[in-house]
């Protein structure tokens, strides 16, 4: 069935919009194959609204007399109504929304259609490759290669084509190792500490089960990681009991008798529907407006979202701990190694690495441990918080990450280079977008759909320098050192910028940012045209070359 | 200082962690002193020992014995003393010093800082109560000062100098006095000139269940008179309504609506002092649990009732505020005895309203005038002297954190930054300077502390610039004089610099504040040099064109963050930073700005790993810093070497 046949009035003329805090608008409502287009027609200056589609996660319709109200609720949080004259237009409008809103196939999706005139769809896709990053990283070159063994996706068809293993273990003991572990994922590095050359390793469980089986080449693929006669650590995101329980359904974890050298902690985590619940929850207390305080501290904590946020901050410092300070290497997982695994190696990489912490860094990141590692983005961002569908494989797993992120930048503003309108523009485009990034569940399904030769790339967008200056932190000074979140309760808030984004909230905070910006400007201006971070050093050595210059003066 | 006794070999243990420092413990007249005795980092603390709300002496443990000292300023410190003699020795010299018998005994009349008398009378000098009814347009023709209360005889709790309405005569006044409580009688305390609108303070009335008093509803009528904009004025009684229904029992109560002409009256429901004291007591034990998890401090906060607690006062003053602007009605204020939670409404009600409170000056006038003059009993809500533990609340407190909370929404709308309030707020305590001793004026005149005592607005004027808020825009306060503070549950949030402040681990590490400050104050310094050196350079004839910079720029340090968190020490030069850095980066939390070539340690400061909590690992840490090998067994880290 062609999308147009779902539109059966593309056009309402006479329609009301409501939105939060602005004035209701009179205008024209239009329904094409992706887009809810409102247009206030007015002669100059006309102001339109274009919503994708696929960024809205649920619709109420109400009738009044002889016309409708639809409530459109968006994934990033938006909520609007529309006033439609005509009950059969409103409930026409109403369907055609419900059935392009939730396409299933991924070449019909609007990214397969989105053609500005300023990108081409030519050249290279994404940031960077395995092997790019590889030969980038010379600190791996010793003891490190690239194995292509899943070229073909068939050893796990969730990882990319080419991952980075230690050198000794040939391909085949690949193989064997992927058999053991679930989906295949087995060991790969994800980050390697560019000062004492430790590293992250991630994975899913392996398969023991309930009659304890062991794989030799599993085993020989951890030796290898730590050399011998060290000591590493296997950060299990289950408790001890669960790893238990699972294997009954065939998991299980590394087993002491058999991985003498590995020690493993095991660290609880909620995953999947319990955090999906914990958003609804949580942006359910943040719309009502009524709440006492006691109501919404009650709500907030009910929600459990912040019990997240700590807990994937702590894991991620107890991994830190591990590799900075401790000088161990460190094998991350827990059940299938694409939700709570990646958010927690890629937050260590965030507090250990400084290259992390820049906006080419943090979307290669982004690009190396969720698109190319595979988290099934098309499953876990189907739905976001206001949708009455029953949830399948939702978890707003990304969402968690971006807010542990935040949190970071709320104890050192000064340390990364990109600011928080960076994290809300990845808040919306991971549920709704132009772009092809966050599509699919797997670079397998990307090559199958073509995403790479039909749509554009995201994070390349992003980096275009015109785009990328909105997205700078003005206070941005490089350091060299980790950057410890404090884990308190007290240290952790909610996230403002993105849970009240739409209320009048936003309006003073904004105001103050500004401030800060045009302080920290009129300092880069006054040192002059190439603008560099080191202000006022520019300014000491202006002022000493002219001491200089005064203490020559004077002996002449 | 007096030297009394020195203790060597005293650990002082984190509250947080495991973690401890070995250090001397000294005990003078006035102080206890902590030296850290590893060389290179030395931390000092120095305890005001008014500062301190109790002390504990623990069991024996086989380390020591250990000494738990609570402070009012939110300092918990927990040290163990190797021989049980000196802990108690110790332990009784503190709780004598802990309890002063007299005024003279007080900090404050031994506290010296090098100022000669007329230094210190100008210190004094600085506010001025009757400039400051002038600024606001008093005496007019409606309100005039009265000399009533010069000697102190109709109320001994307020100051000599009241505004009054032209038509309140004197029998009127002193008949009211006598039907309210302690004889508070209503007086101005703010006057809104755009609408002519008062804003007015009294205790409750000794109406009982039917007494009723011609002179004080004459003088409420005065007052409703003096104010053309509007045909009636509002009563607040800040009470919920079953308390001022149980005064009514004791003869006391609140205005009968039918007796009053012309009056609105209105229950706004702040709880009173003890529940107030209460609150505060859980919610410092929440914050202050170990390994607290985020589901038992969301739920603490919310059981603890103190976040409803400050909504209430601020509800309160929004309503005040509203009244007053937009209806241009008059407001009378009052609770029972009219000095704690009339204090807080009234203060915080001309805080929305005029931008001028919003300055540093004008803060330190409104404090002046709405706390000190009116008489809330400092010295008994902050227990400084000879203590009833049932008289001591932290009303005060919840005023400070009230406006912080404002600073919080409005952050261009104030000339002072969350550090000053903190700096206020150790004060209230410290009794090192006058201005917060005693009870009343006439108290305050009795023990002649403008002649015995420093002020303590001078010391903080001439630290300003450690105050100041970046972001304040004047133009903002000139566009939007009346702050409309938004009242959703989410807007107030808990306030980790006050009652967590010493806990350092807590704070982020980088703070834009601090930055954009020193950004700011280097500019100020370029800019100055830059002028002096053109001056030069023209005395020697020669050009001023821009000259560009010689030498490749240098990384450069990060701004420098004061030691203390009080962040009262001065801006520190960058001479003396660099001092700073020398010394810190050898000790066990390298600073943000620690330059990458030297060995330190390389995290961040604060934030090594031992304080955060990453859960077990941190659990089991010794007190050695010397890196180790972790070893674990069920999950749980060791340290060993």
């Amino acid at each position: 069935m062609e999308l147009s046949e779902h539109i059966k009035t593309a056009n309402v003329e006479d329609v009301t919009l409501r939105r939060p805090f602005h004035p209701a608008l009179r205008g024209t409502l239009c329904v094409t194959s992706h887009h809810l287009l409102f247009s206030d027609r007015k002669d100059e200056a006309s102001w339109q609204l274009l919503i994708l589609l696929k960024n809205i996660d649920a619709i109420e319709k109400r009738a009044v007399g002889s016309s409708g109200t639809i409530t459109i609720k968006c994934k990033d949080l938006l909520v609007l109504q529309l006033e439609i004259p005509g009950m059969e237009e409103c409930l026409n409008i109403a369907s055609s929304i419900e059935a392009l809103s939730s396409l299933e196939s991924v070449t019909e999706m609007y990214p397969f259609f989105y053609r500005p005139s300023h990108l081409t769809l030519n050249g290279p896709w994404g940031l960077s490759s395995t092997e790019q990053y590889y030969k980038q990283t010379e600190r791996l070159w010793d003891r490190w290669r690239v194995s292509t063994v899943n070229s073909d996706y068939s050893v796990c068809p969730s990882y990319p084509s080419a991952v980075i293993v230690p050198r000794e273990v040939d391909d085949d003991k690949l193989i064997h190792s992927a058999r053991f572990r679930q989906g295949g994922r087995f060991p790969v590095l994800s980050y390697c500490h560019h000062r004492n050359g430790m590293v992250i390793m991630r994975s899913s469980q392996p398969l023991t089960g309930a009659n304890k089986k062991r794989c030799k080449e599993d085993e020989l693929l951890l030796q290898a990681v730590i050399d011998g006669s060290e000591l590493g650590y296997i950060i299990d995101l289950r408790s001890a009991q669960q790893a238990q329980q699972a294997r009954m359904t065939g998991g299980g974890f590394e087993s002491k008798s058999f991985y003498s050298h590995w020690k493993r902690i095991h660290r609880h985590h909620e995953r999947g529907k319990v955090v999906q619940e914990s958003l609804i929850k949580l942006v359910e207390a943040c719309s009502d407006p009524s709440h006492s305080v006691d109501r919404w501290l009650s709500k907030l904590e009910n929600s459990k979202w912040l019990s997240h946020v700590h807990s994937a901050l702590s894991t991620a410092g107890l991994v830190v701990e591990c590799v900075e300070r401790d000088g161990h290497s460190v094998l991350v997982h827990g059940s299938e190694g694409t939700d709570n695994t990646l958010l927690v190696s890629s937050l260590a990489q965030l507090i250990l690495d400084p290259a992390s912490r820049t906006v080419t860094g943090f979307l290669c990141l982004l690009e190396r441990e969720w698109i190319q590692a595979g988290h099934p983005f098309q499953q876990r961002c189907a739905h976001s918080a206001y949708s009455h569908a029953r949830l399948k494989q939702e978890c707003p797993i990304f969402l968690l990450l971006l807010d542990c992120v935040w949190q970071v930048w709320r104890q050192f503003p000064l340390a990364l280079e990109f600011s928080e309108a960076l994290l809300l523009r990845l808040a919306q485009e991971v549920y709704a977008s132009n772009y092809g990034t966050f599509l699919c569940n797997s670079e397998q399904e990307r090559c199958a759909a073509g995403v790479k030769e039909n749509t554009h790339c995201l994070f390349q967008s992003l980096l275009r320098p015109d785009i990328e200056e909105q997205y700078l932190n003005p206070l941005y000074e490089p350091t060299d050192l980790a950057i410890w979140p404090s884990v308190h309760p007290q240290s952790l808030q909610l996230w403002t910028g993105l849970f009240l984004r739409w209320t009048e909230y936003a309006q003073n905070m904004e105001e103050a940012r500004e401030e800060v910006w045009s302080i920290v400007k009129e300092h880069h201006e006054q040192a002059g045209p190439d603008r560099t971070n080191n202000t006022l050093s520019t300014h000491c050595d202006t002022l000493t070359s002219f001491e200089n210059l005064m203490d020559e003066l004077t002996i002449l | 200082h007096t030297h009394i006794y020195t203790v060597e070999q005293v650990k002082l243990l984190d509250r947080f962690s495991n973690k401890s420092v070995t250090g001397t413990l000294h005990l003078t007249a006035t102080h206890l002193i902590f030296v850290e005795s590893n060389s290179t980092s030395a931390q000092e603390i120095w305890i005001l020992h008014h500062h301190i709300a109790s002390v504990e002496k623990l069991s024996l443990t086989t380390s020591g014995c250990p000494l738990l000292i609570q402070c009012r300023n939110f300092r918990l410190v927990h040290f163990v003393i190797p021989r049980e003699r000196d802990c108690h020795d110790i332990y009784s010299s503190l709780l004598r010093l802990l309890r002063p018998v007299s005024y003279d005994e007080l900090y404050a009349f031994s506290y010296n800082p090098k100022q000669n008398d007329q230094e210190r009378e100008e210190g004094w000098q600085l506010i001025d109560l009757a400039a400051e009814f002038e600024r606001m347009g008093v005496p007019c023709d409606q309100w005039q000062l009265t000399d009533v209360n010069r000697e102190y005889k109709v109320c001994k709790t307020y100051p000599r100098d009241l505004y009054v309405p032209i038509t309140a005569s004197k029998p009127i006044i002193v008949g009211s006095s006598k039907f309210r409580s302690k004889g508070r009688f209503p007086v101005l305390t703010y006057f809104y000139q755009e609408k002519k609108a008062a804003v007015c303070r009294c205790s409750q009335p000794l109406s009982g269940f039917s007494a009723r008093c011609l002179e004080d509803e004459h003088m409420l009528q005065a007052i409703s008179k003096a104010n053309h904009n509007s045909r009636y004025i509002y009563v607040m009684d800040t009470r919920p309504k079953l308390n001022a229904l149980a005064n009514r029992a004791a003869g006391k109560g609140y205005e009968n609506e039918d007796n009053y002409s012309n009056i609105r009256f209105q229950f706004v429901g702040i709880e009173n002092i003890h529940v107030m004291r209460g609150s505060l007591q859980k919610l410092l034990e929440v914050v202050g649990t170990r390994s607290l998890s985020m589901t038992d401090y969301l739920v603490g906060l919310e059981n603890s009732g103190w976040l409803r607690h400050i909504k209430a006062i601020m509800d309160a003053a929004i309503f005040l505020a509203k009244a007053v602007t937009v209806e241009g009605a008059s407001v009378l204020v009052h609770c029972s005895d009219g000095w704690d939670r009339t204090a807080q409404v009234c203060a915080l009600g001309s805080l929305l309203m005029d931008p001028y409170y919003r300055t540093i000056k004008g803060f330190m006038v409104l404090i002046e005038k709405d706390w000190i003059s009116f008489g809330h009993k400092f010295a008994d809500r902050c227990d400084q002297l000879d203590p009833d533990p049932k008289e001591v609340s932290p009303i005060f407190t919840q005023f400070l954190e009230c406006v912080w909370q404002l600073t919080e929404q409005f952050p261009q709308a104030f000339e002072f930054s969350e550090w000053f309030l903190i700096q206020i707020h150790e004060h209230v305590h410290s009794c090192q300077f006058g201005n917060f001793l005693g009870n009343s004026q006439r108290q305050r005149e009795d023990l002649q502390l403008k002649e015995r005592t420093y002020s303590l607005w001078a010391h903080l004027l001439s630290e300003k610039q450690n105050y100041l808020n970046p972001l304040f825009s004047p133009s903002v306060a000139e566009s939007h004089p009346v702050l409309e503070p938004s009242t959703q549950a989410y807007h107030f949030k808990f306030w980790r610099n006050m009652y967590n402040q010493y806990d350092r681990s807590m704070h982020p590490r980088q703070s834009i504040l601090k930055h954009v400050l020193t950004l700011q104050e280097s500019k100020r310094e370029l800019e100055g040099t830059v002028q002096a050196l053109k001056t030069k350079l023209q005395k020697f004839g020669v050009s001023t064109s821009p000259l560009k910079p010689q030498t490749p720029p240098r990384e450069r340090s990060l701004p420098p963050r004061p030691q203390s968190l009080i962040l009262g020490a001065p801006l520190l030069s960058r001479k003396e930073v660099q001092q700073e850095e020398d010394k810190e980066v050898f000790g066990e939390e390298a600073r943000e700005d620690a330059p990458a070539s030297t060995g330190g340690e390389r995290t961040v400061e604060g934030s090594s790993a031992t304080e955060n909590g990453y859960g077990e690992l941190m659990g089991s840490f010794g007190s050695k810093n010397e890196p180790g090998v972790v070893t674990l067994e069920f999950g749980v880290a060791r340290m060993t070497c």
